[in-house]
């Protein structure tokens, strides 16, 4: 069961320490910086975090004692843009810069692949590192893709890559989810790269593209550990699940207070399990009626249970973001973090939750040790 | 031989002390202030090279035209200055 738990914030990295008395924050660090996201890699114990410094561009550090003290390490950096490219125009939008924005997502390679990391980044590119982060490199095959231009941003001005789920049977098998471009998948551990199938629905479209797999926005996608092939995706417009890999979803309409949302989670072992954070849709982005609520699913998608034991249920507008939702290892432990600097756990997987701060800084991320 | 000057704001970060290096255009004098201080470089340039979006340049207070090529021409008693614009704030 994991004790602790990072959390990114738009002031600074805090970490969750769970002692005898319950939960607490025990370390802060990067106070009044733009912590974007936290990453910590079971494998080598090594803390990875991205900052967005507004004037000085996006840095990444590292923790090898756990977050006691910390190193700048090497920034994800495009490649000079040939004089003669001439970008193509992508479905919404200005072509993309070929210069990082934004660090979204980092995810740990394979158990069998010390050292490697995957980084997600707007305006679209991803990059591998196979030092622990202290060189990285653009995947040309995925940016040079030619449905890559077709990308455009979803709630910001260039496309980026939010989710990368590494296959634990196979390192090579990687899927990541894009705003917006759709789900990605390669088997070949990223020299070539296909887009999932068919099922995802996008509402935001004409009627005759709805279902082009590159034009959709899957806020989140999360893969069960226990089961790989089965993938949750919490998208603009939806619930949807896949138990194929991707190669066809299902989606799950009706489920109230609404399939809004940017946050999923999935239980580590049970592939039917899964946590969803639900908003009014779509210009709105608030909790529904004020009240902060849990949706989980534990058959796969036949129906949801409402859970609010423990949060707000008046005059809360506390919207929860993509990375703001995660569950520990052993399914129990759940932590929430909202924009509005509110943080809630749980240890009976949703069923109440306990405030642990409600004055944080807006929160982007939360990330359970494994 | 020109003066470069950094904002405070970035000394918080790393270490960018007042220097004097050669240089007949901006480019040059930062590419002779950023072989010794390599780090500073992705600080203040984006990936392509550029000004960074919410940095500023000046020489002799004359704010810099050329913030992709970095062409302006700096005289050989020239100051230099890069700062953070407030847009980025």
């Amino acid at each position: 069961m994991s004790t602790r738990c990072h959390v990114a914030t738009r002031k600074g990295l805090f970490t969750l320490e769970r002692g005898r008395s319950g939960w607490a924050i025990g370390r802060t660090a990067f106070l009044g910086d733009n912590c974007t996201i936290a990453m910590h890699d079971p494998r080598s114990g090594d803390l990875l975090v991205a900052l967005n410094h507004g004037h000085f561009g996006v840095k990444m550090h590292r923790s090898r004692d756990g977050g006691a003290t910390w190193q700048e390490i090497a920034t994800p950096t495009y490649p000079e843009k040939p004089a003669d490219y001439v970008p193509k125009t992508p479905v919404e939008g200005s072509p993309p810069d070929w210069s990082l924005k934004l660090v979204w997502s980092l995810a740990p390679g394979g158990a069998d692949e010390p050292g490697v990391i995957w980084c997600g980044t707007l305006p679209g590119g991803l990059f591998r590192s196979g030092d622990g982060g202290d060189s990285w490199e653009l995947n040309r095959p995925l940016w040079d893709d030619p449905l890559r231009e077709e990308w455009f941003g979803g709630g910001a001005d260039y496309p980026g890559i939010h989710s990368i789920c590494v296959d634990p049977r196979d390192s090579r098998h990687v899927v990541i989810g894009i705003s917006c471009g759709g789900v990605w998948h390669t088997g070949d551990g990223g020299q070539s790269w296909q887009t999932a199938g068919s099922g995802l629905r996008a509402e935001f479209m004409p009627p005759e593209r709805q279902f082009e797999p590159n034009v959709q926005d899957p806020h989140r996608v999360a893969q069960c550990r226990a089961n790989p092939d089965v993938l949750w995706v919490q998208h603009h417009n939806g619930i949807f699940r896949s138990t194929d890999a991707g190669a066809s979803w299902q989606e799950f309409t009706g489920v109230q207070p609404s399939v809004f949302g940017f946050a999923v989670a999935v239980h580590p072992a049970d592939p039917d399990t899964a946590w969803l954070v639900p908003a009014t849709k779509d210009e709105k982005r608030c909790p529904t009626d004020g009240r902060v609520v849990v949706n989980r699913t534990r058959d796969g998608g036949r129906s949801f249970q409402t859970l609010r034991k423990g949060l707000p249920q008046e005059h809360a507008y506390d919207l929860v973001f993509r990375h703001a939702l995660d569950v520990d290892e052993t399914g129990e432990r759940l932590a929430v973090g909202s924009t509005t600097g509110s943080l809630w756990l749980s240890e009976d997987g949703g069923d109440s939750w306990q405030t642990l701060s409600s004055n944080l800084p807006p929160i982007y991320a939360v990330h359970f040790e494994q | 031989m020109p003066t470069v000057r950094f904002t405070e704001n970035i000394q918080r970060h790393l270490a960018c002390p007042v220097r004097q290096v050669d240089g007949n255009t901006v480019r040059e004098v930062l590419d002779n202030y950023f072989a010794a201080n390599e780090r500073a470089r992705g600080y203040v340039l984006d990936d392509q090279g550029r000004l960074r979006q919410h940095m500023a340049a000046f020489v002799d207070g004359r704010q810099v035209r050329d913030r992709a090529g970095l062409s302006d021409p700096v005289q050989p008693h020239a100051v230099v200055d890069i700062v953070q614009a407030l847009s980025g704030g």
